[in-house]
This record gives structure tokens, C-alpha cells and sequence, in this order.
């Protein structure tokens, strides 16, 4: 595969607190139009990991590299403007705001980036509303965010990072705490956002990782363990020794 | 919302300021003194409020942005002999510069921090008035001649030291201020700052410069006050320390909090309720800052919303 | 006098501001450690303290070191009670939320004030010294009750350090500052972890106003300068810090006696004011202490 170049690429990124290296001298490319998955037991490294590359935090050494261009001084919110869009561990929306408002800050950032002056009411309420319909939030434009379900807000979380209109979607475990008819759900909706986006996912439910996963990365003690296709990752003894079930 | 209730929230603010113009000519002479001076504190009230209430920082100094109004405009037009607009555009350069100042060196911690640090930096000012007595007179302060404060139209010449200019001229900086504030609240802006207020790092990763949006927040803020503080010299003729004190960093904090913080027509509410609560106790009683103080614990025990936010909650969800 | 006699003298009096700056800065740090409450109303503690001394030695009469020393044991007793109230009436009912309870002790302070001025009046007055032996060094005579204070207050401070490290009570406030929740899981009870330091806190605050209106006279307007000294004092020691609160007491006290002997006390107050927003902005550890947590 190193023929295209790829969407996003990080050389000998690293990491440590204090005197543990949560991420250690990783190599990583994801090429354009992927869903990749990263996978890995608790403390492999890999919410660091995207946090590195969405910028919440500063690699202690390595480089991060974004549609060519060297993001790694840039900071958080600018990686955002420039197309990498980050959906929170821990649900994180604003609570005290309706589920319309909530989106609507995605959507105006956007308009206000594409340069057409003040967003106006009716492309924003377009916008708001072409992002709820698509993770069937629609019917709860109006309620506050803290009163949605849980799962609910997962799901909002999800369409605040859609309406931004992303390059690169990172999902930080976004199935966790869903039940079974939500997953199904869930997994529809990113097969459907892959077709105009890149999907990066962190996820401990294998199911959805076979089912959505074009390519997987296996994390380990903040290395890169192995990387291959869902079936060669089953397949592997190191994998299943270090996490599948060994 | 959604619900854009734009034709009411302009109906609503532009029927308060047509009803505070018809009491210029209903009030008594006393009572039309005291809504002149309310009317530019809570400009100052609404400036305080764009910090406090809609961007979540509790600022424990703004009586220097006050001051920095106050003395630019005072000072150019006392010693430099300026006429009294360009004064007021002298005062709010003075407040802008300072609150970039400030809001750059401030913005760097939060909280608790935050809080002493803007008022140490108020503290600094206020000492500053004082160390410059010789061109200040400190807390004595400076009288501004009558004649130095007439404001010079094309045909016409305002005197702000008759009482229905005065009040007049009081509602006018009042309505640019609470329209200014209305505008900010419906734009982008107020949605960005508020949705600060409510999670900062969600802002970072939905693309919002955090930063910027705060230090553009006490900028607006800044400038806001000091066209108070400068409105105050020109309208009252009197420029102070006191009004440098602590205490004039807390009474904006008391009068947002009492009329409801987070809404545009709380400081004007509260800057009336406190002014007239102050009035009336103070003819029982001159123990006028044990009325300050009761209210303070109060209001934060039980009604931190205020009078306008408490109304917003019950029944008018709209108000903005 | 010649400068080397104009600085010891300027030290001696660097080390009077220095030890009662200890005391109340001691009580800030404890109150904003433990309870991470910024007390705004700590000032009028120290006013409080003072006026009720006054009170207390006016009542006695007798031999002055008679009613000094009533006013040493009652004036902190009914200071710490006052706080002791204020906290369960307002502060626990707000939850310690940070800027809830610096809004309602600035409410505190107001009302604390004004009583003062209602039922004290606006006059300064004086507690006579319990002794008034003077001191006399080759250059000038000193007042023996200004060392009395340096002594006094080095005493108290090296009391309460050892009381947080040596007793059960000290235990439990240092568990509490540590991890609140996990000093609830472990059945401290940090309710009355939390009324005790702020008592104790304000305690100190009226101490140190008790030691200084043989000096300094009592007014109802005295708590203010105080005050923002302690807040100087706590921040560059580092925030909740003991040690680096001492150490930036004695730091503090010196520079501004020996400053304000030299240079105008407002410049002074005003340069070290700066300072001081400049450290808590780029260092808010303070100066002497280590990594924030």
C-alpha cells in the first residue's frame, strides 16, 4: 500500500508521563476512505494514541502528518478546521443545551469557515437537521442534551462530529454502554458515513470491529502490535496471545 | 431554539427603552437623578455580565475597566483639554487596551486563580490612581468644569449638566449598550461563548479558538465598562479612586447576580432593584453595607439565578 | 542614623509585619488547603479579632497584661465561633462550590464590616501593651513587646505545624486535603474536618490582630491590607502549601518593612501587588512550591 499517499501518517510518535511510555516510537499510516479500528487491551495506549494525532495532547517526541502537511505544533482546533473531527470517550455534550444547539455549533463552524459571512438561520437549521436525521436524532431536536438517553448521547456526540464535515471521523469507543439493537444501528450509520469520510475507531466490542473494519491495528504496551485485514488478525497467535483471548 | 422569537425579543427591548424615554418627562427631578446614574452603572453592569455571565469568567477586578473609562476620558479632558467625545473615545481605548492586557496574562489560569489575579490587577490599578496623585488627586479626586463637558454637535450644543440632557444622553449609551449585547447574544459569538461556559474542551474539538473567543469576550466586556466609566466622568463630572476600589469590582458582580446573570436585561434589573433596596434601607438604617452583604449570601444561597433568569426558567424561555 | 542601624531597625519592624503575616496567612493556606475555599472574609477575621480584644481588655481593667492576656484566650474563641457558624449556616450549604463561596465570604466580609462600624464605631483604639519594657541596643531603643510578637507568633506557627503533623485532628485535616473521597470512604468525617479548619483558620487570623493593636490600633477598615498581604503571601508560598507559607510570610514581611522604610509605601504595594498576579500567572505553584497536583 504505498502507492497513494496516505490521509494520515505519524512517524516515531511518543509519549510518556512521567516515566511511562504510553505511546512508544509509533508508525502509522491510514489511508483515504478506510475504516480502521485500533484494538487493544486497557492501558495499550490507545486513547493516547488519537489524542496525539487530534492534538488534546503534545507528543513528547515524533511527527504527525495530516494530507501532507506537518500538523504536529498545530493546535487542537485548528487539526479540527483543517478536517480531523473527535468524538469523546466519555459522552461530552453540552448538557444544558438542546439537542439542535448542541449540533448547531458544529454547523456553524463549518459555515463560518467556508467564508460566506454570518452563517444564516435557515442553512444552519439545514445543516442541524440533515446531522440529526442521519443518526435518527430528528425527532429530539428540542430536548436538552443532559435529558436524552445515554444512548441518545452517543449518538449526538456522533452527529456533532458529522456536521463538521470531516476528513478523518476518530471514534473513541462509540458503541460502549449501547444495547444490542443500537450497535446494529450504529454500525449502519458508520458504513454509511465512510462513504464521503475516513473512519478511525477505537473499540473493545469485536463484533463491531469484524463487522465495520476494513484494516485492524493491534496496540500493545504502546507499540503497534500487528496490522492486517480482520481475518488475518484472527488468525494471528500474537494477537490472540496478547488480547483475543490467550 | 429554533424558535426564533426575534420579532418579540425586539419588541420587548425596544418597548424598555421607549418606556425608560417617557419617564424622562414623567419622573420627579429626584427620582430622574438616580435613573440617569443607574442607567450608565448598568452599562457597566451589562459589561461585567458578557464575562460573568454568558462566558463563565468570574472576574473579581472589573472596577479597573471602569477606572481605565473613567480616567481616559477624565484625564485627556481635564489636563489635555480634549473636547468630551474625544475624551470618551480616549476612555474606551484606555478599557480595550487594558482589558487585552489583561485578558492575555489572565486568560493563561481559571478559577480560583482567576479570580485573584484580575483582582490583584485591579488592585494594581486603583494604586496606580492613587501613586499619580498629583494628576488624579486620589480619592479626592477631580471636579470637570461644567463648560469642558458640553458635547459639540453640527447646530447644536449638549449640556450634560442639565438633567434631562443628562438622562437623555444616560439612555442613549444604556440602549447602544443593550443592543450591542443583544446582538452579541444571537450571533455566533454568544453561542460560541456560552457553549464555552458550559464545556470548554468540547469547543477545542468541535474547531473553536478557545482562547481567542475568551480574550475577544473581555475585550467587548472591557470596553463596555470603561464606556461606563467614561459615560460617568462626562454625565457626573466627578472622577475618583473610590471608583477604583475593590468595592466597585463587586457591586457589578451583586447587581448581575441579583437581576439574573446570563441575560441581557438582568444588569439593568438588578442595578435598579440593588440602587432602590439601597435607597429605601438606607432610611431606616445607615448600615447600607449590611444590606450589600445579606444580599450577596442570599441571593447565592437561594436564588442564583436572579430575578430575570428565575423568570426565564418558570416562564419566559424565550427572553434571550 | 546611619544606614547599617536604619536596616537592622527596618528589619526588626520587617520581622514584627513578618510574624503576624505568618499567623493569618497561615490560617488562609489551611482553609484554601483543606477546604479549597478562598476566604475573602479572612481579613475581617483579623478585624474581628482585634475589635473584640479591645472589647475584652476594656471589660478586665486591672493590670494591662491581665486583660491582654483575657483577650488572648477570648478573642480567637468567639472569632472561630463566628466562623464556625458562617461555615455550617452558608458555606457547607453550598457545597464548597468554588465561586459560590467566594461570592458569599465577600458577602461575609461586608457584614462582618459593617457591623463593626454599627456597634465599634469608626474610632480607632488602642489595647494597652501587657508589659512596656524597652529594649536598648547601642543605636536606639526597641519596644520589648515587639519581640514579644516575633516570639509569640514563631511559637504559634511551630504549635500548629505541630498539631497537623503529630496529632489525630491534624491527621484528619491532612487526609482530607489530600483526597477528599477517599477520607469519606475511609469514615473521616470531613463535615466536621471542614468547620474545624475554618474555625481554626479564622482563630489564627484573631491571634495575630490580638498580638498587633497593642501596636497597631483597632478599626473597623483594618482587615483589608491584611488581607491582601495573606493572599500575597499564600500565592507565592504556593497554594495550600504550610511551609512555603511561612517561609513567603517571612519573605514578604521583610521586603515590605524594609521597602516601605525606603521607597513610598503605595509604589511598594503596587510593585509587589504586580508581582504577585505575575507569579500566580506564570508559576501558579508559587515560588516555593513544587508541581501542581
Amino acid at each position: 500500500m504505498a502507492a497513494v499517499t496516505p490521509l494520515l501518517s505519524t512517524r516515531g510518535l511518543s509519549r510518556s508521563f512521567g516515566g511511562l511510555r504510553a505511546v512508544d516510537e509509533v508508525d502509522f499510516d491510514l489511508p483515504a476512505g478506510e475504516i480502521r479500528a485500533i484494538i487493544g487491551p486497557n492501558g495499550a495506549g490507545k486513547t493516547t494514541f488519537v489524542g496525539l494525532i487530534c492534538g488534546r495532547l503534545a507528543p513528547s517526541a515524533g511527527r504527525v502528518v495530516f494530507d501532507g502537511r506537518d500538523i504536529t505544533g498545530m493546535p487542537a482546533h485548528r487539526r479540527v478546521r483543517a478536517g480531523i473531527a473527535y468524538t469523546f470517550q466519555i459522552t461530552s455534550v453540552f448538557a444544558r443545551l438542546s439537542a439542535f444547539d448542541n449540533v448547531a455549533l458544529s454547523v456553524q463552524r463549518r459555515l463560518l469557515d467556508a467564508g460566506a459571512g454570518r452563517p444564516g438561520r435557515a442553512r444552519l437549521e439545514a445543516g442541524v437537521d440533515r446531522a440529526l436525521a442521519r443518526v435518527g436524532l430528528a425527532g429530539h431536536a428540542a430536548t436538552l442534551a443532559g435529558n436524552l438517553s445515554y444512548g441518545h448521547q452517543r449518538l449526538l456526540e456522533v452527529a456533532m462530529g458529522l456536521a463538521l464535515e470531516p476528513r478523518l471521523l476518530i471514534l473513541d469507543e462509540p458503541t460502549q454502554g449501547l444495547s444490542d439493537g443500537e450497535i446494529a444501528a450504529f454500525i449502519a450509520l458508520v458504513r454509511e458515513i465512510a462513504e464521503d469520510a475516513t473512519v478511525l475507531l477505537i473499540e473493545h466490542n469485536m463484533h463491531v470491529v469484524m463487522e465495520l473494519a476494513g484494516r485492524i491495528t493491534v496496540m500493545e504496551s504502546g507499540r503497534i502490535l500487528a496490522e492486517g485485514e480482520p481475518a488475518a488478525i484472527r488468525a494471528d497467535p500474537a494477537v490472540q496471545q496478547a488480547y483475543l483471548g490467550g | 431554539m429554533r424558535t426564533d422569537g426575534l420579532a418579540r425579543i425586539v419588541a420587548l427591548h425596544l418597548g424598555l427603552v421607549l418606556l425608560l424615554l417617557a419617564l424622562n418627562w414623567l419622573l420627579p427631578e429626584y427620582h430622574r437623578g438616580v435613573f440617569s446614574r443607574i442607567l450608565v452603572l448598568a452599562v457597566f453592569a451589562m459589561g461585567y455580565n458578557v464575562m460573568f455571565g454568558y462566558t463563565g469568567l468570574l472576574s473579581l477586578g472589573h472596577a479597573m475597566f471602569f477606572a481605565a473609562g473613567l480616567y481616559g476620558a477624565g484625564l485627556t479632558v481635564y489636563h489635555l483639554g480634549w473636547p468630551a467625545p474625544a475624551g470618551f473615545a480616549a476612555g474606551l481605548a484606555a478599557g480595550l487596551a487594558l482589558a487585552l492586557a489583561v485578558g492575555v496574562l489572565a486568560l493563561r489560569t481559571t478559577g480560583v486563580a482567576f479570580m485573584i489575579v484580575t483582582l490583584m490587577f485591579a488592585q494594581v490599578i486603583y494604586l496606580l490612581t492613587l501613586y499619580f496623585t498629583t494628576y488624579t488627586r486620589g480619592e479626592e479626586g477631580l471636579v470637570l468644569a461644567p463648560e469642558d463637558r458640553f458635547i459639540a454637535l453640527p447646530g447644536a450644543v449638549l449640556d450634560p449638566t442639565d438633567p434631562s440632557t443628562r438622562y437623555l444622553l444616560a439612555l442613549a449609551l444604556f440602549a447602544a449598550a443593550l443592543a450591542a449585547t443583544v446582538a452579541i447574544v444571537r450571533a455566533p459569538f454568544g453561542r460560541t461563548l456560552v457553549a464555552i461556559r458550559e464545556n470548554e474542551e468540547r469547543m477545542r474539538m468541535l474547531g473553536y479558538d478557545v482562547f481567542a473567543n475568551k480574550l475577544a469576550a473581555v475585550a467587548v466586556s472591557g470596553v463596555l465598562c470603561a464606556a461606563a466609566g467614561a459615560a460617568y466622568a462626562l454625565l457626573f463630572g466627578y472622577v475618583g479612586a473610590g471608583f477604583a476600589s475593590i468595592q466597585y469590582s463587586i457591586l457589578p458582580l451583586l447587581w448581575v447576580l441579583l437581576g439574573g446573570a446570563a441575560t441581557t436585561l438582568g444588569p439593568i434589573v438588578g442595578t435598579l432593584a440593588m440602587f432602590y433596596v439601597v435607597d429605601v434601607t438606607s432610611g431606616y438604617t445607615s448600615a447600607y453595607l449590611l444590606v450589600v452583604g445579606l444580599a450577596l449570601i442570599l441571593l447565592i444561597l437561594y436564588f442564583p439565578r436572579g430575578l430575570v433568569g428565575t423568570l426565564r426558567e418558570r416562564w419566559l424561555p424565550w427572553l434571550p | 542614623m546611619s544606614f547599617g542601624p536604619h536596616l537592622l531597625l527596618a528589619t526588626l519592624e520587617g520581622l514584627v509585619t513578618s510574624a503576624v503575616l505568618a499567623l493569618m496567612a497561615l490560617g488562609l493556606s489551611l482553609v484554601f488547603g483543606v477546604m479549597r475555599v478562598v476566604n475573602v472574609a479572612h481579613g475581617e477575621f483579623f478585624m474581628l479579632g482585634a475589635v473584640v480584644a479591645w472589647w475584652v481588655a476594656s471589660i478586665v481593667g486591672g493590670h494591662p497584661a491581665v486583660g491582654f492576656l483575657a483577650a488572648l484566650v477570648v478573642s480567637p474563641l468567639v472569632v472561630a465561633a463566628v466562623a464556625f457558624a458562617a461555615e455550617r449556616l452558608v458555606l457547607r450549604r453550598l457545597s464548597y462550590e468554588p465561586e459560590a463561596t467566594i461570592v458569599a465570604t465577600i458577602g461575609l466580609l461586608y457584614i462582618i464590616q459593617q457591623l463593626a462600624l454599627t456597634f465599634y464605631g469608626p474610632e480607632a483604639r488602642p489595647v494597652e501593651a501587657p508589659f512596656s519594657i524597652r529594649v536598648t541596643l547601642p543605636w536606639f531603643g526597641y519596644s520589648g513587646y515587639k519581640l514579644f510578637v516575633i516570639a509569640v507568633a514563631a511559637l504559634l506557627v511551630v504549635a500548629t505545624w505541630l498539631m497537623l503533623t503529630r496529632t489525630r485532628a491534624g491527621l484528619l485535616m491532612r487526609a482530607t486535603q489530600y483526597d477528599r473521597e477517599t477520607a469519606q470512604a475511609f469514615a473521616i468525617p470531613v463535615d466536621r474536618v471542614y468547620a474545624g479548619v475554618f474555625a481554626l483558620g479564622a482563630g489564627l487570623a484573631a491571634i495575630a490582630a490580638v498580638l498587633i493593636v497593642p501596636i497597631q490600633q483597632a478599626h473597623y477598615l483594618m482587615g483589608l491590607d491584611p488581607l491582601l498581604l495573606s493572599f500575597i503571601v499564600v500565592i507565592i508560598g504556593g497554594l495550600g502549601s504550610l511551609r512555603g507559607t511561612v517561609l513567603a510570610a517571612v519573605l514578604i514581611g521583610l521586603s515590605d518593612g524594609i521597602i516601605s522604610v525606603f521607597f513610598s509605601p503605595t509604589l511598594a504595594k503596587m510593585l509587589a501587588t504586580l508581582l504577585v498576579a505575575l507569579v500566580l500567572v506564570f508559576r501558579p505553584q508559587g515560588l516555593f512550591g513544587t508541581a501542581p497536583r
